[in-house]
């Protein structure tokens, strides 16, 4: 893995209003995306994730709105470009496979006529053979053979339907792509399909991928670099092996030893307490009402986002001796 | 104890009171809708301090008047006051529609839930019924059934026009209540012991209340629509001057080649202010029970 | 007479939609055979992916769909020729938790009334100062406080509050059985072991009997006694859940348990899986081993429907592999 940054993300804050009170969705959230990696956030549901991915596509919908930050790819803040630059931006250089996607495919369209649609959008001047085979080309990165091109989405399974969900976002082979739990609602065996689909495009195009989702397990299998959120803010960054053997924030730890295995039964421990509402955040870190270790400063300070060594960053003012 | 209760419920009632107040101001539909169906109402419950409502009666003014100070929207071949009918129409007109539209959504809501919780043959009775009678066209049977009847009063046209206008609602809430019935917490109720009837009151009807309301605007709309049909037609109230009566009349002494305009246009006028504000009103109230309308923030 | 069997399904069968052209319809469920013992409180894990069968088999349990061939039978009574006495028993020993924690609150009443409808039902209070009482020692059994719940809206909690709720009402009837339908697959993360270590205290604290219907073999280990592996309605392998996970049998049961996304990146997926795009639609034949076609060990004999064998572990597995192991 390169060092070459592909996107990063410098501060960025994304809130909406609910009556007269901001609620900050995404608070200060700041990391940097390698060229050619893999990189998971995980959260639990209103931790931020999502409405994280829809605003760096710029595809939030009111009343969320950007408050500030910078998201760098290719040289461009891609915060203040435009609404027709964005437009251009999104799918050749950065593109999304939205939360359900493979449930937003037109029922009355073939996936041929879909697909020919979304390359016609940006790839003007094409004729009808190009397309066809480019169409070709592009079931056949994703595993599915030609003949999916002639049937409607009623025909495929949960995770066909999926797969053309994966080759549509690598139409114009994007040096970015966003995937929002790419495998929500498909078993276990055709989880493991579809995620393997989706590393193979992401190796072949050698794009850099952001895998968001819930599922720990996943992002062991897939992810080189684990993101945590927490309440809207990152709380940590590791490589993906060493957040698996030794995370460095209570929110990981607990998380980690709270997940169930299939190779040996032992007891888990339950994370107390639950999620804050974004709407009355407790002071200081926003975990430490649950946090086992929590000291004061815990409730006065909120933690920043430091380096550690190996990679690792964290965002708890009891982790040891950071990086000067 | 009970004083607790009585004022928390209270101040829920404030409370839904003053979100339904907000919500009407952020919503321009609603609140025209309601500005127009408000200024009908004002004008039938004000008017009669301004008007003699006994000139509305026949041969109590001169004929064919234009407009004048004596007489603001002028008089009819008739001997009427035009604007004492508008005053005494427009709420025999409003009556009519609701009286009709309250009628045939509770027969529409019923038949609906009944056949969408019951299902099997019971839905398959009232299923083939409703659709056979939405493919008969209502203003034949209206006429046939209106014909025969002798005295025609502003009630009897409601029960006759509610009898055609239960279908639609029935179908929308049979709908409904088919996917209401597997819910989660339908089972949970059903698991939990309840009987069928309480299931239908306590579970399912709150979730049904805002659709039936829509669909009572709807209904109302669809029934003084109805009735202004069979009334232009002549098969209306003869003694009542509802708003359709007047144009019966007025199209009877061939007021628009007479030239007397007057009489035809503020019943017309009337209407089609009555029809926008319910159709406003109803828009914003399938806004309101379909979720993927609502505006938000 | 004491019925030893608490619940039995006797060879169900469950079809869908059958009809003259089409008697067997969509066979859901073929020929289950599942026994809840009275006298020892377990948790039986069944498994399977969509379309095994699973939801059904949770829905014949708690009496909500009648089977088409054989019979589900509570305490010794047929569920569908109970006297009214007998149903109501059933009806109040045989709780359910489904997995939506949302969807079983109706948004128009707050959470007291997932309490008080089972109380008033079954005249369990005596009067609303017990009715009180009772629903706050059922809360605090589920790690919850009556005055931080009770008056609330559902949407006003979180799922975990809102799923452990849903258990102290199933502990309110004291029941002997709960029908669990993936009850923690819509929970997150952080309160999964939560609930999990709290259905695990309904066996052991309260003596309650679990099916727990699941696709999630990891959390099935992790709190089962047996497991069912389902594979388009039929039992492919049976046993102890331990035994059955680790050590997997059936070709089909492996492909599952391989394909556990395992929480740690030291063990990732091993080799790639394709599956037959014709597996994708499967028909209604029935006949033979129905996993053949995806089988990696298809024999010719598997064009007959296998029975089942035990394998070296102990558990029962349909498939002709263990054919010499004997029946």
């Amino acid at each position: 893995m390169s060092q070459d940054i592909a996107l990063q993300v410098k501060n960025l804050r994304v809130s909406y209003m609910t009556g007269d009170q901001e609620v900050k969705a995404v608070d200060d959230v700041s990391f940097s995306l390698y060229a050619g990696e893999r990189l998971g956030i995980v959260g639990e549901s209103g931790s931020g994730k999502t409405t994280l991915a829809l605003a760096l596509m710029k595809l939030h919908k009111p009343p969320a709105y950007i408050r500030g930050g910078e998201a760098i790819l290719d040289g461009s803040d891609l915060m203040a470009l435009g609404r027709e630059a964005m437009r251009q931006t999104r799918w050749s250089k950065l593109s999304l496979i939205p939360q359900g996607s493979m449930n937003s495919l037109n029922p009355v369209i073939k996936i041929k006529h879909q697909m020919a649609d979304a390359i016609e959008a940006h790839e003007r001047g094409w004729t009808r053979g190009q397309i066809n085979k480019r169409i070709g080309e592009l079931l056949g990165r994703v595993g599915l053979p030609d003949s999916a091109a002639e049937m409607y989405p009623h025909e495929l399974s949960g995770g066909m339907k999926q797969r053309v969900c994966i080759a549509l976002a690598i139409i114009l082979e994007p040096s970015v792509i966003i995937a929002d739990e790419p495998t929500s609602a498909l078993d276990v065996v055709v989880q493991r399909v579809v995620m393997q689909t989706l590393n193979d495009v992401q190796e072949q195009l050698n794009a850099a991928m952001i895998i968001i989702g819930h599922d720990m397990g996943l992002m062991a299998q897939s992810a080189d670099r684990l993101a945590v959120m927490y309440a809207g803010k990152m709380v940590e960054v590791s490589p993906i092996s060493s957040f698996f053997s030794d995370p460095q924030h209570p929110y990981s730890q607990l998380l980690i030893s709270s997940l169930p295995s299939p190779e040996e039964k032992r007891e888990l421990r339950a994370i107390p307490g639950s999620q804050p509402s974004l709407l009355e955040l407790p002071s200081g870190c926003a975990f430490h009402p649950r946090c086992p270790i929590a000291v004061e400063r815990c409730q006065q300070e909120i933690p920043l986002l430091r380096d550690f060594r190996g990679g690792r960053r964290a965002a708890c003012h009891l982790v040891e001796e950071p990086l000067q | 104890m009970d004083t607790n209760r009585l004022r928390e419920a209270l101040s829920r009632l404030w409370q839904s009171l003053r979100a339904g107040a907000a919500y009407t101001l952020r919503t321009p539909k609603l609140l025209l809708g309601l500005i127009l169906l408000g200024s009908l109402l004002a004008l039938a419950l004000l008017g009669p301090a301004v008007v003699d409502v006994n000139d509305a009666k026949s041969i109590s003014v001169g004929t064919n008047k234009p407009p004048s100070a004596q007489h603001p929207l002028g008089t009819t071949s008739g001997g009427r006051d035009v604007f004492a009918v508008i005053v005494v129409g427009t709420p025999q007109t409003l009556k009519m529609g609701v009286l009709a539209g309250f009628i045939g959504v509770f027969l529409g809501t019923s038949l609906g839930m009944i056949a969408g919780y019951y299902g099997g043959r019971i839905d398959m009775v009232i299923s083939t019924m409703t659709d056979t009678m939405l493919t008969i066209p209502p203003l034949a049977i209206l006429l046939v059934v209106a014909a025969s009847v002798r005295t025609m009063s502003v009630e009897n046209m409601a029960i006759i026009i509610a009898l055609l206008s239960w279908m639609f609602p029935a179908r929308t809430i049979r709908a409904q209540v088919l996917s209401l019935r597997e819910q989660p917490y339908v089972h949970m109720a059903r698991l939990g012991g309840l009987s069928d009837i309480r299931i239908i009151f306590e579970e399912i009807m709150p979730n049904i209340l805002p659709l039936a309301a829509a669909s009572f605007v709807g209904a109302t709309s669809g029934a003084i629509l109805a009735g202004i049909g069979l009334e232009v037609l002549g098969m209306g109230p003869q003694r009542t001057p509802t708003l359709g009566m007047t144009i019966y009349w007025a199209q009877l002494y061939s007021a628009l080649i007479r030239g007397l305009w007057w009489w035809w246009l503020p019943p017309i006028i009337v209407l089609i202010i009555l029809f926008v504000g319910l159709f406003l009103v109803s828009a914003a109230m399938d806004e309101f029970v379909n979720p993927r309308l609502r505006r938000t923030g | 007479m004491k019925a030893k069997h608490l619940l039995e399904f006797d060879q169900v069968t469950m079809a869908f939609g059958g009809n003259k052209r089409n008697p067997g319809g969509v066979v859901a469920l073929e020929d289950l055979q599942l026994t809840i013992r009275a006298d020892e409180p377990r948790i039986i894990a069944i498994a399977g992916e969509s379309g095994s069968g699973k939801t059904t088999l949770a829905r014949l349990g708690l009496g909500m769909i009648k089977p088409t061939g054989g019979r589900v039978v509570y305490k010794g009574r047929d569920l569908w020729a109970m006297s009214k006495q007998e149903r109501r028993d059933y009806r109040r020993e045989v709780q359910a938790i489904f997995q939506d924690p949302f969807a079983v609150y109706n948004p128009f009443y707050t959470i007291d009334r997932m309490l008080l409808t089972p109380m008033r039902t079954f005249k369990l209070a005596k009067n609303r100062a017990h009715a009180r009482q009772l629903m706050g020692e059922a809360l605090e059994k589920v790690g919850l406080r009556a005055g931080e719940v009770l008056g609330r809206y559902p949407h006003q909690l979180s799922g975990g509050q809102r799923q452990r709720i849903v258990v102290a009402r199933s502990l309110l009837l004291q029941p002997r059985i709960i029908v669990a339908d993936e009850p923690v697959s819509m929970i997150d993360a952080s309160l999964r072991a939560n609930i999990l270590t709290k259905l695990k205290e309904l066996r052991d604290d309260f003596g309650i009997s679990l099916l727990y219907i699941t696709h999630d073999l990891a959390t099935a280990h992790q709190i089962s006694d047996q497991i069912f592996i389902l594979y388009r309605g039929r039992v492919v392998e049976v046993g102890d859940a331990a035994t059955v996970i680790q050590n997997p049998q059936h070709p089909y049961t492996q492909l599952l348990v391989s394909s556990i996304p395992r929480p740690d990146p030291e063990k990732r997926w091993e080799g790639t899986v394709e599956i037959p795009l014709e597996e994708l639609s499967p028909g209604d034949d029935r006949a033979g081993c129905l996993f053949r076609h995806r089988c990696p060990e298809r024999m010719t004999q598997c064009e007959r429907t296998p029975g089942h064998f035990t394998s070296d572990y102990g558990q029962s597995v349909a498939c002709y592999l263990y054919e010499d192991n004997g029946k």
